[in-house]
């Protein structure tokens, strides 16, 4: 399309063609574009939008893809904050584009609304607002994501009492979106520590009752790009969209490996 | 994917086993307790030389001599020394470990830090040994 082009006379697309329902209010969406095959780095493109102020940036850049400009890149899967496909920068906060409203960037009455869209930093850009996850999921996997158990396997379910099932519940609720580990300050120094993200599914797994794996999890996060590297920056714990207590998930490993008790 | 769509990767997708070593715990574990003992230490020592007794005005080579005449001031300011050289030093290796992109800058940068600071802690740890009070 008129990408290039838009760039260089430096406009905000218009969209006369998206339709606008009433008490909806035009916002402008500043999306980082980048497209490998034409361009050598990133740059910002404007988009005038309407958007109800229920709406999601989710939305906003569905009706930008379908209306104005096709060639825009982003996943998104189920589009109700469970799947953790579209997580980006919004306004400079790692959040999920389908849980964020509208309502909640709209600036003050009268004055115009620019809400900016980025890419999580700390990943490599592929396209637009769509990153290479490897280096996130090997981090993940890394650290044994799994069950580990030794001996005979037990011919009921392995039984565990809702004490200690409360240990680890917090970290149960990761959904591997990469907003933690993409707001993370030494991550994005330092690309080869684990992140929050693969230090709360290995928290996951070491206080379970059930599983005998906790040693190797923390011998793997005891090295030197292990929980060590953490500085507390709380980055992840405000990022998370699950309200997952990222930092103090990471302070529990820490723990376990000071008193050697988990 | 071609070459021409290859773009900059910072990470390398292996990682090699751990090495089941505990200096990272050791290290974490020091910069807090060093960090404790250097806000009494540091603090005592800028309250004795700054505000006590007309503070700064009152240092010359016979106060210093009377100080370390001490063993206790003298072991104080080797904890000092020993402390904040360490507690330093730790400090800029997480940050040239965070910082630098190549294995060989972090290199060499490591063997500065550990150069100076071996300098500075031998220079330091002789001065307060040996320290002469007739020289003058």
């Amino acid at each position: 399309m008129t990408s290039t082009a838009a760039v260089l006379d430096n406009t905000a697309n218009t969209a006369s063609e998206i339709p606008a329902p009433d008490g909806s209010v035009t916002v402008t969406v500043k999306i980082q574009r980048f497209n490998p095959e034409v361009d050598s780095e990133p740059h910002w493109e404007s988009y005038d939008v309407p958007a109800l102020p229920t709406d999601r940036v989710l939305n906003l850049l569905i009706n930008i893809k379908g209306y104005v400009d096709g060639t825009l890149s982003f996943r998104r899967s189920c589009a109700h904050g469970i799947c953790g496909s579209d997580a980006m920068q919004i306004n400079g906060m790692n959040r999920l584009a389908c849980k964020v409203l509208v309502k909640d960037l709209l600036a003050k009455k009268g004055k115009p609304t620019t809400i900016t869209v980025a890419p999580i930093k700390g990943l490599p850009v592929m396209k637009d607002l769509y990153v290479d996850m490897e280096p996130f999921f090997e981090a993940f996997r890394a650290v044994k994501p799994f069950l580990i158990s030794y001996g005979n396997e037990p011919s009921r379910e392995r039984i565990q009492s809702p004490a200690d099932r409360e240990r680890f519940d917090d970290t149960t609720k990761c959904i591997l979106c990469a907003c933690c580990t993409t707001s993370c300050p030494v991550y994005w120094a330092d690309g080869s520590y684990f992140g929050p993200a693969a230090i709360v599914n290995a928290h996951r797994f070491i206080f379970d009752s059930r599983d005998e794996g906790a040693e190797e999890r923390l011998d793997i996060l005891n090295d030197t790009e292990g929980v060590w590297r953490c500085r507390t920056t709380f980055n992840c714990t405000d990022a998370c969209p699950r309200g997952i207590q990222v930092t103090k998930a990471i302070q529990e490993v820490k723990r376990a490996l000071l008193f050697k008790r988990v | 994917m071609t070459e021409t769509l290859t773009l900059d990767k910072p990470r390398s997708p292996r990682r090699p086993a751990a090495r089941r070593s505990n200096f990272e715990l050791y290290s974490w574990l020091f910069m807090r307790l060093s960090g404790l003992a250097l806000v009494v230490l540091v603090l005592g020592h800028l309250f004795i030389m700054n505000i006590v007794d007309g503070g700064v005005h009152r240092i010359d080579f016979a106060f210093v001599a009377g100080r370390w005449s001490s063993p206790f001031w003298q072991f104080w300011d080797l904890l000092m020394l020993w402390l904040a050289q360490l507690h330093g030093g730790n400090g800029l290796r997480t940050i040239i470990d965070d910082y630098a992109r190549k294995d060989t800058t972090r290199f060499w940068l490591k063997i500065m830090l550990y150069a100076s600071m071996v300098v500075i802690l031998v220079l330091g740890t002789l001065v307060i040994f040996t320290f002469d009070p007739t020289i003058a």
